[in-house]
């Protein structure tokens, strides 16, 4: 725990870091294999509806000794399906199944009657509907459109709109993955699994908006230096706040966890169960998309950007400088002749912030810069310095 | 970078300390004394209310009555939208998870916890509302006619029959209605177009531009196809007996045709005080965007103490009402009132005082609050494509056992208690303060829980149960942003008190930004959707606003006097800032003011 304790400090200054952006086609893989294994499952295993989205057969039990309890076993013993019981009034018990093969509603009833010293026709059976029909599910996904949109704008004006674009990319990704690893593992969806997927929608947003306000601060002004790239910036941020974002994941993961357990192992039925796995499922993916995703999409999406080239051109040329010529010397004449040597490679992974890199030299001394940037980049350049000191 | 006041943290805790302490008082005047039959204890008033799934409740089925010769009319289509509307009825009256769902041709309505049968009443009703113009009106009893046929119903005889011929009596009783001035005329009126003479009550009407005494029926302004008022439907008014409303308003269902918009129709009000001949609907329950229950306000603006339903048209339903008031504002007498019609019996027939263009109306009666709401809840949602003979009410046990709630109950405290124990490992001495901060934000979302539970019917079912479990430990997320932010903020070479404030302001952004994520998604959630979906909303916009509360209000002040004293301030070993484990020299993180850090002169780096 001490070492994890420290590794806070280590990574927040850079000394320790792992190259999320620079390594992110391996994660792409990783995300493209477990998407690919989740819409294979989703087409060829499906989501199994429970009786509240399809409805089903219920059957009403009239007398004196019928009991919630019996009226389980009977059915349980007869047919596999899932099952509600309840009383109704003083004297009667509802049992709602899955939709059952006529041959086995007259089994269930037979047996029902059998049981409790009763005719056939005292055992009264129809057709229910569901209880989360078509209108609630429509009007759910309407919501979620609007909510949807809501957020792109939200981000948009917060943020800017390729950060909520690749918010969205990532919260994509963590849906179709959650829902494919639920129908892999076969578990019904009931309206309690339908509420564990939308806990995770926010979560999922959550997390992604706590990663891009570092991003973001750490790219103010990051345009007018030639220390960092934009992708160097965001891979700084996602090691900055990665001692949040798996203390963060472990503290929600715990209850779940626990929830999960006991709704499998102990009781082994129920709304607990479903919600438990959603969110399991949901809330770890959500973390991974966070770290290894969406920081990745965003850096691929604003390296496009000609100012960001730029930079990356200004700071590969830097390196390149720092490189061939003697510690502290760096020429504008060097800058521009190592352009066409800025290789993509370079680019996405930038120096400063990963330990294999050698360390670099003293920052540029600005001028003209704002007080702001200039700030910004002392802090930085002081955290960067320090690590290389340290590696030395 | 400190630019806001000096934080107080003493005066913030207090604060949280009061606003606390209100929800709880709060609880002890919200929750009735009893429930049903039971008289409440303290501690029944302290708990949650539970959901259907886990306390079992109300159930009633409801069977479509079928009118003769529209057999094929209980289609899947009307019964799923029947189905869609009860379910929006049900939800106006809180956030219970109530479940509406069909079976066989029946529909099933179950309502967690007992139920007073008003509820299940409300919900069931037709609610097809419809304006039509006035056309004559009259008290509420079967007008006795010189015609050899005998009056048809012997029944009213009892009580109000001698009352009603007195020529030219004025009966303004008749509460429903806000105006009734005029009541002299119909007598004439209703005597003159009567097909058979009537000796008995032929009071002119006083010089007025209404019809004169013809066998023609009148015919009534302008309404577009207005059908003659046939004879039958004169001798059918002529006959109509109001002194049991509800009777009438059944007969009329079972009669094919009878209450249909196109065709004019002899009703009583409510009350049964009177009863009119309307002409055929022009303005219909569709036209209707939304109704709220709101205080009645006289012409002055100041409230009467009385309820209205206040009724806001479409742009369609603008037009059309604005073409009906123009039309009988120019009229005078029973001609210039309209009726608001539900199901068949007229709610209130209002003189029309102005040409509505606004497109609203309202809807007045001798409402209280409650009757208000619960009307406007079910004109919101539109009418019934069926009409429902209620079934049987019937109590219904919970679905799930005991151990269900038992053992989420059980696995939420035990995964709330690693959460504990892992952040006193990571974060030692702040742990502590995620700690309180959990107890403190469970304590709010329970007295929250209870207390809604009284307000605003709020119940809790199993999933959200584990819901709020899961959702105090992702609460715990605020925390560690800020804890991180502080401590990152020491790296850079801040004293911890200074620390402290700056890490808050940055820290405070992100919260901010992503707890308004989490409440966008509560509140557009629960605002478009229905059923088991708002629940959740509400449960997830509650959290958030409790972890922003509880962040502001608690943990931020607590950090603040903490970092004052010397175990914090310090930097002790478990304080959870020690200067080694932020890679930080411990002069720094002690000094009392803010110096910047110059790596190249530090002596020491760890």
């Amino acid at each position: 725990m001490t070492r994890l304790g420290s590794l806070g400090a280590r990574l927040y200054r850079g000394e320790v870091s792992y190259d999320f952006i620079g390594n992110r086609r391996t994660w792409y893989v990783v995300s493209a294999v477990l998407l690919l294994v989740s819409v294979s499952s989703l087409l060829l295993l499906r989501l199994t509806l429970g009786i509240e989205f399809r409805g089903g057969a219920e059957f009403r039990v009239q007398g004196s000794d019928v009991s919630v309890d019996t009226v389980r076993n009977v059915v349980d013993d007869t047919v596999k399906t899932e099952i509600v019981v309840q009383q109704v009034g003083q004297n009667a018990v509802r049992a709602q199944t899955e939709a059952l093969k006529s041959a086995e509603v007259e089994d269930i009833r037979l047996a029902l009657a059998e049981r409790f010293g009763l005719e056939r026709a005292d055992v009264s059976t129809q057709f229910i509907g569901p209880s989360w029909g078509r209108d609630i599910s429509i009007k759910a996904l309407r919501a979620l459109l609007f909510f949807l949109l809501g957020v792109v704008v939200f981000l948009s004006l917060y943020f800017e709109w390729k950060m909520a674009l690749a918010a969205m990319v990532a919260l994509l990704h963590d849906l179709v993955i959650t829902a494919g690893l639920y129908s892999l593992i076969g578990f019904e969806v009931t309206p309690a699994t339908v509420i564990g997927f939308l806990t995770i929608l926010g979560y999922s947003l959550y997390d992604t908006v706590v990663v891009f306000d570092k991003v973001r601060e750490n790219t103010q002004g990051l345009t007018g230096g030639s220390r960092t790239t934009y992708s160097g910036a965001v891979n700084l941020a996602v090691n900055q706040t990665l001692v949040r974002s798996i203390n963060t994941s472990i503290i929600a993961l715990l209850p779940i966890a626990a929830i999960l357990f006991a709704g499998v192992v102990l009781l082994g039925a129920g709304p607990l169960k479903d919600l438990a796995l959603a969110l399991f499922i949901g809330v770890a993916v959500g973390a991974y998309s966070s770290i290894f995703i969406a920081p990745a999409v965003l850096a691929q999406l604003k390296e496009r950007e000609p100012a960001m080239q730029a930079l990356a051109r200004r700071v590969s040329s830097r390196k390149a400088g720092t490189a061939t010529t003697p510690a502290g010397r760096r020429g504008s004449v060097d800058a521009e002749a190592s352009d066409s040597a800025a290789s993509d490679e370079e680019v996405l992974a930038p120096a400063g912030v990963s330990p294999t890199r050698p360390p670099q030299g003293r920052p540029a001394p600005s001028t003209g810069r704002s007080q702001q940037q200039r700030s910004q980049q002392r802090k930085s350049g002081s955290r960067n310095r320090s690590g290389g000191r340290k590696k030395r | 970078m400190a630019a806001t006041p000096p934080s107080r943290p003493g005066r913030t805790l207090t604060i949280l300390a009061v606003l606390s302490a209100l929800v709880f008082a709060a609880i002890w005047f919200a929750a009735p004394d009893r429930v049903g039959d039971n008289r409440l204890s303290a501690a029944q008033k302290y708990q949650p209310r539970l959901g259907l799934d886990l306390e079992g409740g109300t159930s009633v089925i409801l069977t479509p009555r079928v009118p003769k010769g529209e057999e094929g009319s209980v289609t899947r289509e009307a019964l799923d939208q029947a189905v869609s509307i009860i379910r929006n009825r049900v939800d106006s009256f809180g956030v219970a998870e109530s479940e509406t769902t069909t079976a066989g041709k029946n529909i099933v309505i179950s309502i967690p916890g007992k139920q007073d049968d008003s509820i299940l009443a409300t919900v069931q009703q037709t609610a097809e509302l419809r304006f039509r113009p006035v056309l004559l009106s009259a008290a509420g009893v079967p007008t006795p006619t010189a015609s050899p046929t005998p009056a048809p119903s012997p029944s009213g005889s009892g009580t109000a029959s001698p009352s009603p011929s007195p020529p030219g009596v004025s009966t303004p009783s008749s509460s429903p209605s806000t105006s009734t001035q005029n009541r002299v005329l119909p007598k004439g009126l209703r005597a003159a177009a009567s097909a058979s003479p009537s000796p008995s009550a032929s009071t002119p009407p006083s010089g007025d531009a209404t019809p004169a005494p013809s066998a023609t029926p009148p015919a009534p302004n302008t309404a577009p196809g207005d059908p003659a008022l046939s004879a039958a439907l004169q001798q059918r008014f002529a006959e109509l007996d109001c002194t049991d409303p509800e009777a009438v308003r059944q007969a009329l269902r079972q009669e094919p045709g009878a209450d249909d918009p196109g065709n004019p129709l002899a009703t009583c009000d409510e009350d049964g005080a009177e009863k009119l001949l309307l002409g055929p609907a022009e303005v219909l329950g569709t036209d209707v965007d939304t109704a709220t229950a709101s205080l009645q306000t006289n012409s002055q603006g100041t409230a009467t103490g009385g309820w209205v339903v206040q009724l806001d048209f479409t742009s369609d339903g603008k037009k059309k009402f604005g073409n009906i008031t123009r039309r009988l504002f120019a009229e005078t007498g029973d001609r210039n009132r309209f009726a608001i019609v539900l199901d068949g019996l007229v709610v209130s027939a209002p003189t029309t005082n102005a040409v509505i263009t606004n497109g609203q109306a309202e809807i007045s009666g001798d409402f209280t609050q409650a009757d208000a709401t619960e009307l406007a809840n079910v004109l919101k949602y539109g009418a019934l494509p069926l009409t429902f003979d209620p079934g049987e009410v019937q109590e219904i046990s919970a679905t799930l056992g005991g151990d269900q709630l038992s053992a989420g109950l059980a696995a939420g405290l035990i995964g709330l208690l690693l959460v504990v124990i892992y952040s006193l490992l990571y974060y030692r001495g702040l742990g502590l303060v995620t700690i309180a901060s959990l107890v403190v934000a469970a304590t709010i979302t329970y007295g929250m829980v209870v207390l809604l539970g009284w307000q605003l019917g709020f119940r809790l079912s199993l999933a959200g149960i584990a819901g709020l479990i899961v959702a105090i430990g992702i609460t715990a997320d605020s925390f560690v942003v800020y804890f991180e932010r502080i401590r990152d903020e020491v790296r850079d070479g801040r004293p911890l008190r200074v620390a402290v404030e700056t890490g808050w302001h940055r820290a405070r952004r992100t919260i901010l930004a992503a707890d308004f994520v989490s409440f966008l998604a509560a509140v557009v959630l629960y605002l478009l959707s229905v059923g088991g979906v708002r629940g959740f909303a509400f449960t997830l916009g509650l959290t958030t606003l409790i972890d922003v509360a509880v962040v502001f209000l608690f943990t931020k002040p607590l950090v603040s006097l903490l970092a004052r004293t010397k175990f914090f301030g310090q930097g002790h070993r478990f304080s959870g800032l020690a200067a080694d484990r932020l890679g930080t020299p411990r002069r720094t993180l002690t000094s009392r003011t803010p110096r910047r850090r110059d790596v190249a002169t530090a002596p020491k780096e760890a």
